[in-house]
């Protein structure tokens, strides 16, 4: 399969069933409100070292946010529902509860078949010291924590759902700057694809790694098959004009909105094509036999373009 | 369907005990056998029919007609359906409510609301004291649901309230949220004194300044978010205070001779 002159690979991306939740963060305005998204989704790029994934899914309109301030939607995965709870607390804690004029509230509450509460502010509550309040309106209880700017207002629980970690692909281009202007392009696209995010740093990883190392230590090291410098000395998968590669990892909230993305951010990638330096899309996956969730990429943008596609 | 409708024949002159009336208790019951359901009227217990006219075949839809203020306990422990009263109702309208919506046009005597602990009652009248009260001996009074008086109410509204939201938009008596535990309480109008006496913790939501006594302290002027929130879940309420839109409050907070952790707002 060739789109615009960029071979896409008769591979599949392999990823993980996780556990997903969403939270609101509003505030006096949207540079405050990414402010704290920014403080909250940091150092969250790999469930490996950081204990979740998160990022930001998309800024929001005073009109879309419970109380009415602009806001921001985060989402946030992990591996298993405990360590997502514990790092909500301690993020919601550190980041969010210690911001300026910040709120959070649940950005998960119907639409899917299986939702579980957890907690958000329920235990910062008791910063308070005994003055938090309690209240009480559409059948949702919020907490109210006296702080030194005002009042920090937090709803006590948000939904946690089944969701989808690890989809992939791959950007092989005749040089370092055509890779990450392609990736560039792809994140843009990937964007305003809701329900997902690219956690890695500004959505591009470059140090795709494969399972395993000669230091019994690591679990896991570089991806020498797709390093270009190793070309000559190692199993590659590169062709000769290869010069650099870049991933750009996606979780999402089911399968299927990370199909959309991966999908969105392919075609921008290729939009740029063969004329700028993108030879080949490709995908990372351990043979098919780790992950519950395949992405065949030749599948993925054979399908009929949806509403919303970028393609 | 048309609904199951409780006409008063005649104006009594002892009280009745209307807590059999409800649309959970009447749900599958024959004309003859709601005809049959017996009443307490003073010392004596007398079947629906005696007393009211019955028509309609609805129980999910109840209408009380020519309504007294000798109806006590109508709505009591309701579940579900929906009881409208023209006229007027007596003590106790709506306690111990789960669920579902009373309307009354007209006034109800003491204790409306009481023990409520869901669902919705919107009196289009005055009521009488001890609104979402604690009856003697309990130690919560309204634990849940909505309250809307469009006219006044007596003394001792929210005593001893836990939870939910009363909103009134006339006036209220005296000792307005008396030892409450937790809640919003709304009052348009004026109050009378000792508001928030023992006040323990919840909302006094107030458009004026009232006499306060000493144990009730100024926190001064804020800019709440959480009335933004509180008045968009107002919003579809059928009352004025679907319109509010202001955050800007001056706050005291009280009862200090109880805790303390009480709050009366007065919008500025």
């Amino acid at each position: 399969m060739i789109i615009n002159g960029v071979t896409i690979d008769d591979t599949f991306a392999e990823a993980f069933g996780m556990r997903g939740t969403r939270v609101i963060i509003t505030a006096q305005n949207h540079k405050w409100a990414n402010i704290a998204a920014a403080a909250m989704t940091g150092f969250a790029t790999s469930v490996i070292g950081c204990g979740v994934e998160a990022g930001i899914e998309r800024e929001l309109d005073p009109s879309e946010t419970p109380d009415g301030r602009p806001g921001v939607s985060i989402l946030m995965f992990a591996m298993g529902s405990a360590v997502l709870m514990k790092q909500l607390e301690t993020r919601m804690g550190q980041c969010i509860l210690t911001c300026p004029t910040t709120a959070a509230f649940s950005g998960i509450d119907e639409g899917y078949p299986e939702i579980t509460r957890i907690n958000l502010g329920k235990n910062l509550r008791f910063f308070g010291d005994g003055f938090q309040i309690s209240k009480q309106f559409g059948g949702k209880r919020y907490w109210r924590v006296p702080v030194m700017d005002g009042e920090f207002m937090t709803e006590e629980t948000t939904g946690m759902v089944r969701a989808v970690g690890g989809g992939n692909f791959l950007i092989l281009a005749e040089s370092q700057p055509q890779a990450l202007a392609a990736c560039e392009a792809a994140i843009e696209a990937m964007k305003k694809i809701p329900n997902v995010i690219m956690p890695f740093p500004g959505g591009v990883v470059r140090s795709g790694s494969k399972v395993g190392s000669k230091y019994k230590a690591l679990i896991a090291s570089t991806n020498d098959a797709f390093c270009p410098t190793l070309k000559g000395i190692t199993k590659t998968d590169l062709s000769p004009e290869i010069e650099s590669v870049m991933e750009i990892v996606i979780d999402g909230l089911s399968d299927a909105d990370i199909r959309k993305a991966t999908r969105a951010g392919i075609a921008a990638a290729c939009e740029l094509g063969a004329a700028n330096g993108i030879k080949r899309i490709s995908a990372g996956n351990y043979g098919g036999k780790l992950g519950q969730f395949q992405f065949h990429l030749r599948e993925i943008m054979n399908e009929n373009p949806v509403n919303g596609d970028a393609a | 369907m048309s609904a199951l409708t409780f006409t008063l024949k005649t104006a009594t002159q002892q009280r009745i005990d209307c807590a059999p009336l409800t649309p959970d208790i009447l749900a599958g019951k024959s004309a003859t056998e709601i005809a049959a359901v017996l009443l307490q009227c003073g010392k004596q217990k007398l079947r629906a029919d005696a007393l009211f006219d019955i028509s309609g075949n609805d129980s999910n839809d109840i209408v009380i007609q020519n309504g007294s203020s000798k109806l006590d306990y109508i709505g009591l422990g309701m579940k579900s359906g929906r009881i409208t009263i023209h006229g007027g109702a007596g003590s106790y309208l709506g306690f111990q409510m789960k669920k579902g919506e009373i309307v009354l046009h007209g006034s109800a005597d003491a204790y409306a609301a009481s023990g409520m602990a869901g669902g919705t009652l919107h009196v289009h009248g005055n009521v009488g004291d001890f609104l979402a009260s604690a009856i003697p001996g309990d130690r919560k009074g309204m634990k849940g649901g909505l309250v809307i008086i469009t006219g006044n109410a007596g003394d001792r509204v929210g005593d001893q309230m836990r939870r939910g939201i009363v909103l009134i938009e006339g006036n209220v008596g005296a000792y307005c949220a008396s030892r409450m535990l937790a809640g919003t309480i709304g009052v348009m109008g004026s109050v009378g004194d000792y508001v928030g006496f023992g006040m323990r913790r919840g909302t006094l939501l107030l458009f004026s300044t009232p006499k306060l006594h000493s144990t009730i302290q100024d926190c001064g002027s804020h800019t709440l978010p959480f009335l933004s929130l509180m008045f968009k879940s107002f919003k579809n309420f059928p009352s004025k205070f679907a319109g509010l839109n202001q955050n800007r409050v001056r706050r005291f907070a009280g009862d200090l001779a109880n805790d303390g952790k009480g709050e009366i707002l007065i919008f500025t």
